[in-house]
């Protein structure tokens, strides 16, 4: 009996031992596949998103923009984004085919000129919209875009999140290393921090009024990115998420942009 | 194109989608810097215009339909006062075909500075001296997508003679153009069919088109003639045409190269005619967040001189600034110059929005060192400066 117990006790104190002496960088590693594995089988969803730019001076201005996302096994996403408002930009759609470590495909449609275009998608660390988020911030996370490093875990309001640093390992990112925050029990990123090519504080990711959908995926109701640098931020707010609506490849082909409704 | 609120009525009425309403509403204003070339131009012209569509949906989305007007209040220039159904379709998908029944504007190619492969639709050339505004064109459109690439069949039923000023108007010919004299070299004339097939594909950094058209030409001849009272007019003049057009983007890092060829064959001759060039982009620059595009292309066309149009052996150099900024705030300044005489012009385009409803559009245009001889003699005393105050809704 005195036999097991020890055991026990050895079991105990060797697993978080063994983790400990277990590579900081793999263990960050292991943290982001985990992360994927949660939220792989979502298939795709569709969301409204309210983005609130902000100015130094506290001016404000709005954008309406419709997401569509298509998860694609083995890459990035597909996603389609349909612009509503301001009212100029109406009819605009953005289509991204996000890759892992290879540059994104991109093409707009511009209404107007009824013309889709392909653009290069190497403006990463380009704003989106005008707003402090850049294209960068809003891709699909894949795995091989960065390589991490675990730091440490700590609570984050009512979870214990682990905090690891990531490093892009893409060409062209306007970061040099990023800190996250995701809580260790459904990895949902509450906060980032983005450190520029000067390695100094730049942004500040904050999400918030998490929402669970087919009592599995997670997604954030609100994300606010401040910018330290300008004093600019900008409020995202999404609304209306649904998830497996049947969307396919046909959904996502360039040449559909001019006829997205 | 005179009951086009007659036509809006039916759809909605026939239609279970909701409509959607948007558009805008603008006032332009256009002045011209020097003194014109010919009796009758204005100097300066404020107008009016007004763009309304509407959309909607049915069978969850598998069938749309969409309308899209454009109107033109002028009081000094009655050629462009016009009206115009730029959309009227009915869109319909299953699976991998789209068809499209209607009036529809579509736009083929990739350069900037000249748009070739493009001649579905005809040119609106009141509207700007780009070629980017059009008519709609009235067509019956399949759209098949296919691993191998996709595949456009359109039949186009009715076709739309070009707009032109009036004697009042600048950025004309010598001499008003009469559309009411407009002659067809087929003698179904404006109810000549026309068809078109066009396949593109995107192969990785690769995006290719091969288009093929028979039918009407959109650019007529202008023929010397004379109106009811006498006086010399030129008369519109639209040959039969057959063209095979190709087009192609690569994108290699911050470039993006494009090539545009056309061959088109008409009675009056054999045209070949290509343009390229590249985009190359400063992302980013001075770590503000603006981009800057370097933008350089050369056109070449082998008619012979007199028969050319401006872009014969023209070279465009031009920058685009984007400042990705909260109010989209976008320049494009270009020269183009005729390599052979050296005429000149320069042309910048800048918008930014006011507010979250309005959007300012600012254009300058200049013509110098133009050739007696070169097609923009014409126009060598139209440079101009517009300003575009457009509401949206």
């Amino acid at each position: 009996m005195p036999d097991i117990k020890i055991i026990v006790l050895l079991l105990y104190v060797s697993l978080p031992l063994s983790a400990i002496a277990q590579d900081s960088q793999q263990q960050g590693l292991e943290i982001a596949r985990a992360a994927k594995a949660y939220d792989r089988g979502f298939a795709d969803f569709t969301a409204n998103m309210t983005m609130t730019l902000k100015n130094k001076s506290g001016d404000t201005s709005t954008r309406l923009i419709r997401i569509r996302t298509l998860e694609v096994e083995d890459d990035g996403d597909k996603s389609l984004s349909i612009f509503d408002e301001p009212a100029d930009v109406k009819g605009t759609a953005m289509l991204t085919y996000t890759h892992g470590l290879k540059p994104d495909d991109q093409w707009l449609y511009l209404p107007a000129l009824k013309r889709v275009k392909r653009i290069s998608s190497r403006n990463k660390s380009g704003p989106f919209m005008g707003s402090t988020f850049a294209f960068e911030d809003l891709g699909s996370q894949e795995v091989e875009k960065y390589t991490y490093n675990y730091l440490r875990d700590e609570p984050c309001g009512e979870w214990v999140c682990h905090v690891m640093e990531r490093f892009p390992a893409y060409e062209h990112s306007g970061y040099t290393r990023q800190v996250v925050w995701l809580d260790s029990e459904a990895y949902r990123v509450v906060k980032s921090e983005f450190y520029d090519r000067k390695k100094s504080l730049l942004k500040t990711l904050v999400a918030g009024d998490f929402q669970q959908f087919l009592g599995h995926y997670w997604r954030p109701g609100r994300m606010n990115m401040e910018n330290h640098q300008t004093g600019k931020s900008t409020l995202l707010e999404w609304s209306d998420y649904q998830f497996r609506t049947g969307l396919s490849d046909r959904d996502f082909r360039s040449q559909t942009l001019k006829r997205v409704q | 194109m005179q009951r086009p609120a007659f036509c809006i009525g039916l759809l909605l009425i026939s239609s279970n989608g909701i409509a959607d309403f948007s558009g805008n509403v603008a006032v332009e204003a256009i002045s011209f810097s020097e003194e014109a070339q010919f009796e009758d131009q204005f100097d300066e012209n404020l107008t009016l215009s007004f763009e309304p569509k509407w959309d909607g949906d049915w069978n969850e989305g598998d069938d749309l339909w969409s309308v899209e007007l454009f109107m033109r209040a002028d009081s000094k220039d009655s050629g462009r006062e016009h009206a115009d159904i730029r959309e009227l379709l009915w869109l319909s998908i299953d699976g991998d075909n789209e068809w499209r029944v209607g009036i529809n504007t579509m736009f083929w190619g990739v350069t900037e500075s000249q748009h070739l492969v493009d001649v579905i639709n005809q040119i609106d050339a009141v509207e700007s001296i780009d070629g980017e505004d059009k008519l709609g064109q009235p067509m019956i459109h399949l759209k098949r997508y296919q691993d191998w690439g996709v595949l456009d069949f359109l039949v186009l039923p009715g076709f739309r003679e070009r707009t032109f000023h009036a004697k009042e108007g600048r950025l004309r010919p010598p001499l008003e153009v009469d559309t009411e004299q407009v002659e067809y070299e087929s003698s179904a004339g404006q109810q000549h069919i026309d068809y078109a097939l066009r396949f593109s594909q995107t192969y990785n950094d690769l995006d290719l088109g091969v288009s093929w058209f028979d039918g009407t030409n959109r650019e007529p001849l202008l023929l010397p003639g004379t109106d009811s009272s006498g006086s010399p007019v030129l008369t519109p003049f639209y040959e039969q045409m057959t063209q095979i057009g190709i087009d192609a983007q690569l994108l290699y890092q911050d470039w993006i190269w494009r090539l545009e060829i056309i061959h088109r064959k008409t009675d009056s001759n054999d045209r070949d005619a290509f343009i390229y060039g590249f985009e190359y982009t400063f992302y980013g620059v001075l770590d503000s967040s603006a981009d800057i595009g370097a933008i350089a292309e050369y056109s070449y066309d082998n008619r012979p001189e007199g028969e050319r149009g401006v872009f014969d052996r023209d070279l465009f150099m031009g920058a685009r600034f984007a400042l990705n900024d909260a109010q989209s705030s976008e320049v494009l300044a270009g020269f183009l110059v005729d390599t052979d005489n050296q005429s000149r012009t320069f042309r910048v385009e800048a918008s930014r929005r006011i507010g979250e409803s309005w959007k300012l559009e600012l254009e300058l245009q200049t013509f110098a060192n133009i050739d007696d001889n070169d097609p923009l003699a014409a126009f060598a005393n139209d440079d101009y400066l517009l300003v575009d105050m457009a509401y949206y809704f």
